[in-house]
């Protein structure tokens, strides 16, 4: 019985020794290297950025230039600015202008910048039962998914689209109170609603960039289209970049986020975004650069001074 | 004998996996590099998670099976309940405990495998201490009277109890192993399903890269990262239970 005793203590002590160097194994860090090699870099943002693969194309001259690695976490726009209001992130990437502005008049968030943009577009069944095909006018077309009650899938999430979709029902005059059985929240993020949508036959609004990425895997038709293809300035998506305020969170990799951000809206980087197609389709446009003053991206929107 | 297994059985089962699929591998849409950082991923939190477990769990069902007390009932009741443990909730819960503002937010957890081992730690206690109290629960009385009346100690008591019900405690760790390998909904929120620097996984495990793939609308590869983790599964409960009877024969 005693040599038994030893054996499951040498075992047990075997396993603690593994457990141990596990964890060892992924918590060091290499401090002997310069400057902010080895660091880590946190990036909250939007499954519509991080489902084009966009990210793997602009983070990885970023990380092989500074030696350090950028964990990107894909969530809504609201959870990642969620996140980064608990410090948990360095830097945020989202698409939603109004809950931006919330985020720094709450003082979490810092040096904004304009980055990128695309468009939403209204995509659905290629049998258009709504017949909203090929309209430019986005009140009539989701008037016209209400009075024939077809299906729509919301996000329902509190995301950057989201909020966009329920501006686009506000403007046509149809409050949520309206909304039947053929309105769906499905709570999820941009390719499962557009996966959602194909296989019941509805509507939804999706940002161009995620439909255009996910074109192979669904068939859904574009029935409005956004700006970018001459479509009314209502569908427009503006991506913004923000720090988080290292006075409020004093653990945040502040000198990283903003060599980030320095990057990302340098010709360098918005070249990758100007270049980057998808099946030759370009995706999203720069935005960072301009030779005049853009005030705008630093202040709340309608700020007048 | 379980900790033979994990230490000796790490490497032999990314053998066993890489070996197994390797024809697979010729048709499959992922870099192999990026799969076997999912696998590494996936085993070393799962692993880790379920031997922590397995430690404060088997002392636990075994001192709640021995002694008498009041509220036991009530106790085992609790322990039964923990293992329907919403994994969202208990993912929750390490995030508010990890993040920057909760009680362990200096500790930098968040979005670390360390922060999944936790939230699989809690998933899998439960289950393997349920499982492991009716195991011990059952051992016949007169087994453990035996043990004392020849002179054993507590210790030596203990120990004959869990030779005895070795085959329900196997059971249980690999139910706890299960449950914290399939789990999505912790691992997501506390890990972030991150990858690094040139497709390396950092918090990405099977599940989560499911769910992404799934997400994309990408349902075949999806399936067949579902089959990669099946075929995981079963290799680790072939080990544990050809452990179990390797143990057998020397009774």
């Amino acid at each position: 019985m005693a040599i038994q005793r030893r054996q499951f203590l040498a075992s047990a002590a075997s396993v603690v020794a593994a457990g141990l160097a596990g964890c060892a194994a992924t918590g060091d860090d290499d401090e002997s290297r310069p400057g902010v090699s080895g660091e880590t870099l946190t990036l909250t943002t939007t499954t519509s950025t991080y489902d084009t693969d966009l990210l793997d194309e602009l983070n990885a001259p970023f990380q092989d230039r500074y030696g350090v690695s950028v964990d990107t976490v894909a969530q809504g726009t609201g959870a990642a600015l969620e996140t980064a209001r608990s410090g948990d992130s360095d830097v945020v990437m989202v698409h939603a202008r109004s809950l931006e502005d919330e985020f720094m008049a709450d003082g979490y968030g810092i040096n904004r910048r304009d980055l990128m943009f695309n468009d939403f577009v209204v995509v659905g069944d290629s049998d258009d039962p709504s017949s909203i095909g090929g309209g430019e006018d986005v009140p009539a077309a989701v008037t016209a998914i209400a009075e024939t009650e077809s299906t729509f899938v919301s996000r329902g999430d509190n995301s950057g689209t989201h909020t966009k979709e329920l501006e686009m029902w506000e403007g046509a005059g149809i409050g949520s109170d309206e909304f039947g059985s053929w309105y769906m929240e499905a709570g999820q993020g941009m390719g499962e609603v557009l996966v959602q949508t194909d296989q019941q036959g509805g509507y939804t609004l999706s940002d161009r960039g995620t439909y255009l990425s996910m074109q192979d895997e669904i068939d859904l038709e574009i029935h409005v289209e956004g700006p970018v293809e001459g479509g009314p300035e209502l569908l427009a998506n503006p991506y913004g970049i923000v720090a988080v305020n290292p006075a409020v969170h004093d653990t945040v990799n502040y000198d990283l986020a903003m060599a980030y951000i320095g990057y990302i809206t340098s010709p360098e980087g918005q070249e990758i975004i100007e270049s980057y197609t998808v099946d030759g389709e370009q995706l999203f446009f720069s935005e960072a650069l301009a030779e005049e003053p853009q005030f705008q991206q630093y202040v709340p929107e309608e700020w007048d001074g | 004998m379980i900790g033979h297994a994990l230490t000796a059985g790490y490497a032999v089962l990314m053998g066993a996996v890489t070996g197994s699929l390797l024809p697979l591998a010729l048709e499959f849409p992922f870099e192999w590099h990026y799969i076997r950082s999912i696998i590494r991923v996936s085993l070393h939190v799962s692993l880790v998670a379920v031997t922590l477990s397995t430690l404060c769990s088997i002392p636990v069902a075994l001192l709640i099976g021995f002694k008498e007390f009041r509220g036991k009932t009530l106790v085992t009741s609790l322990i039964n309940t923990g293992m329907g443990f919403p994994s969202v909730v208990v993912g929750l819960v390490v995030l508010f405990a990890v993040s920057n503002e909760g009680p362990l937010g200096t500790f930098d957890l968040v979005f670390t495998p360390e922060a999944m081992i936790m939230s699989q730690f809690v998933l899998a206690a439960p289950v393997i201490t349920g499982v492991t109290l009716a195991a011990v629960s059952s051992v016949d009385q007169n087994v453990r009277d035996a043990a004392f009346a020849m002179g054993g100690t507590r210790i030596d008591v203990a120990l004959v109890t869990i030779k005895e019900a070795r085959y329900g405690i196997a059971t249980a760790v690999l139910a706890g192993f299960g449950r914290a390998i399939s789990e999505v909904g912790s691992v997501l929120i506390v890990g972030g399903n991150i990858t690094g620097p040139e497709g390396i996984s950092q918090t990405r495990t099977l599940t989560t890269a499911i769910q992404l793939e799934a997400r994309q609308g990408r349902f075949q590869t999806a399936m067949l990262l579902g089959a990669v983790l099946v075929v995981l599964v079963l290799l680790v409960n072939a080990l544990v239970i050809r452990l179990g009877n390797g143990g057998g024969r020397y009774r």
